[in-house]
């Protein structure tokens, strides 16, 4: 009886291991093989993978897709990380009722669907397109600004603000460090694990986002890589081969940071909902 | 209005960290709350401009019509439209649909994974972890095209459903109503079922193992622990959960617009995927497309209030 159900625990987790692993295998092995054998549903490698890369940086835009995609999520990662830290070191370490009040009005905002305010975003950029196109439509900066500022970072710092010890707060003052000083100088090198776990969250969200990018870029020179995925997978006659590839490449960073930074992550995770 | 904080501080630290007031702070205390106030200022405005603005913008949308820019207040024409538009119905009942089924089997499936894995003495649980857990490191977009592809006629899933004698012929999956909808499921369950599994593992290293070895004297089987203990020892943060999963998928749009396009017909199309194609792929109506999209605005408070007083009426 234990045996058997030994057995059936072992089944369980073995065939959600291999159903969750399953489209990895297949999109690693696809990379080596021709499309014809994709198609054919083939599970073995093959030797066609340096073509497959020939063609995919011949045929299609992946590296300035790339660039443009390592440049949004790096300034979103940027900014998003120094304004909720800001913020989150503000509302805990100069508390006061007015900042809870505000505070929690901030964190309203994280109740409002992206789907809700495009339309209206949509607009502002587009009125301002004119006299700033830096930030405009089809603009990069446009991609950043509304992104790089989330409540719910926020409030990520300001939980684990919690856990920093204040005493630090007044050795730096008595030090002479002005309170932006004590931020800089004491806050930060302290808080080193947190901004590393919110940098890897901020920085795949930014590097995955779909929806806005697509509203707001319109050239395909500024497409950034799930725009790119996207066109290569609505295509009438793919190439298996070379959009795995892409789709390869393209889950590559957020799939090292996973690994290199496995224990970042999960802190990262639970920092959203302690205390 | 700004008071200094020591007596506000009664967060659940000790008292060797709560915040304390010192002399030359009592001293400084104008100079201290302007300070504080620079900390969060940009983030409140870019909130505001951001997040607030376009909110209030959407609502006052809502009550205009009209193509492209020229927009005129009309009413609640735009609210009445809504129950009479097919498509809009298609769209709410098939998030709905999505809501109802993907939310409740993927929380139900995380939990089992987090208590099968949560035994020590299981062997390969850091492998089945990290294997459950891999989907979430691929982007919306990347898994939806190969889900498009897996279950595509001529695709694997297809190929070994024949070889294996399930079916006599292929299932056109992506083009039928039914089963474009349950791949839709398959797919959002396989992305986001090891991302919740990892919050509820992380519970569950907190509740004490006492209570199961008294449950176990008691005589308490696997299965009445798992729902007399581990569910209501879990309870706040399946809440967490099930709100942030549920906010998502009522505002899916990726995997829709990758996998099935919302078709065949307007099979999956979802509410955001509608908003999307009311601004940017038809005749531009974006007073039509902020009502629609204060359907959602309105679903998630609601949703939002249900599952809090669902969760919170056993306290």
């Amino acid at each position: 009886m234990k045996n058997l159900k030994r057995i059936f625990i072992y089944t369980f987790l073995s065939l959600a291991a291999l159903v969750s692993i399953f489209p990895f295998l297949w999109m690693l092995v696809s990379i080596t093989n021709k499309s014809v054998d994709v198609t054919q549903g083939r599970l073995i490698p093959g030797t066609h993978l340096i073509e497959n890369m020939k063609t995919l940086f011949a045929t299609v835009d992946i590296v300035p897709a790339l660039a443009n995609s390592a440049i949004i999520a790096v300034i979103t990662t940027v900014l998003t990380l120094l304004l909720a830290s800001l913020a989150g070191y503000g509302f805990e370490i100069h508390r006061s009722k007015g900042k809870d009040i505000v505070f929690n009005i901030l964190l309203l905002s994280m109740m409002i669907p992206f789907a809700a305010i495009m339309v209206p975003l949509y607009r502002m950029f587009g009125s301002i397109s004119d006299t700033a196109p830096l930030i405009g439509i089809d603009s990069l900066g446009a991609v950043i600004l509304p992104t790089a500022t989330t409540a719910f970072f926020i409030f990520f710092f300001r939980q684990n603000t919690k856990m920093f010890p204040k005493d630090l707060v007044e050795a730096g003052r008595i030090d002479g460090l002005s309170e932006i000083g004590v931020f800089f100088r004491i806050y930060m090198p302290t808080m080193k694990t947190t901004y590393a776990a919110a940098a890897i969250i901020t920085f795949m969200n930014s590097w995955n986002n779909y929806l806005w990018p697509l509203v707001i870029l319109q050239s395909p020179e500024k497409r950034t890589i799930p725009l790119l995925i996207s066109n290569l997978g609505s295509s009438y006659s793919p190439d298996y081969g070379v959009i795995m590839s892409a789709i390869v490449i393209a889950t590559l960073p957020t799939a090292l940071v996973f690994f290199l930074m496995q224990k970042h992550f999960v802190a990262g995770m639970m920092g959203s909902v302690k205390g | 209005m700004n008071q200094p904080s020591s007596d506000k501080s009664k967060l659940d630290l000790p008292v060797s960290l709560r915040y304390k007031e010192t002399k030359r702070e009592k001293t400084g205390v104008f100079f201290k709350k302007k300070v504080g106030w620079l900390f969060v200022i940009v983030s409140v405005i870019a909130i505001t401009i951001f997040n607030f603005y376009p909110m209030v913008q959407a609502f006052l949308l809502s009550f205009q019509s009209g193509m492209g820019g020229n927009l005129e207040y009309t009413g609640l024409d735009n609210w009445q439209r809504l129950f009479s538009d097919p498509t809009f119905i298609a769209a709410l009942t098939n998030t709905s649909i999505y809501l109802l089924i993907q939310v409740p089997l993927m929380i139900v499936l995380a939990l089992i994974f987090s208590v099968l894995l949560n035994d020590p003495k299981l062997k390969f649980r850091g492998f089945f972890r990290i294997a459950i857990f891999l989907p979430c490191v691929t982007s919306l977009v990347a898994y939806s095209v190969i889900f498009k592809y897996l279950f595509g006629v001529d695709g694997i899933i297809n190929q070994f459903l024949l070889n294996f004698g399930f079916i006599s012929e292929t299932i056109n999956f992506l083009a039928d109503p039914f089963w474009a909808k349950v791949v839709i499921i398959l797919a959002i369950t396989w992305r986001w079922t090891g991302y919740n599994m990892i919050f509820y593992l992380a519970a569950l290293q907190n509740v004490d193992k006492s209570i199961y070895e008294a449950a176990r004297i008691d005589g308490a089987n696997a299965f009445q622990q798992f729902f007399q203990i581990t569910i209501p020892m879990l309870k706040p943060i399946i809440l967490f959960t099930s709100i942030t999963s549920t906010i998502g998928t009522l505002q899916i749009f990726d995997e829709i617009v990758n996998i099935t396009n919302g078709g065949p017909g307007n099979a999956t199309i979802s509410i955001s995927q509608y908003i999307y194609n009311l601004s940017f792929e038809f005749t531009p109506d974006f007073g039509y497309a902020s009502t629609v999209s204060y359907v959602i605005v309105i679903l998630v408070v609601i949703l939002s209030i249900i599952q809090f007083r669902v969760a919170g009426e056993k306290k």
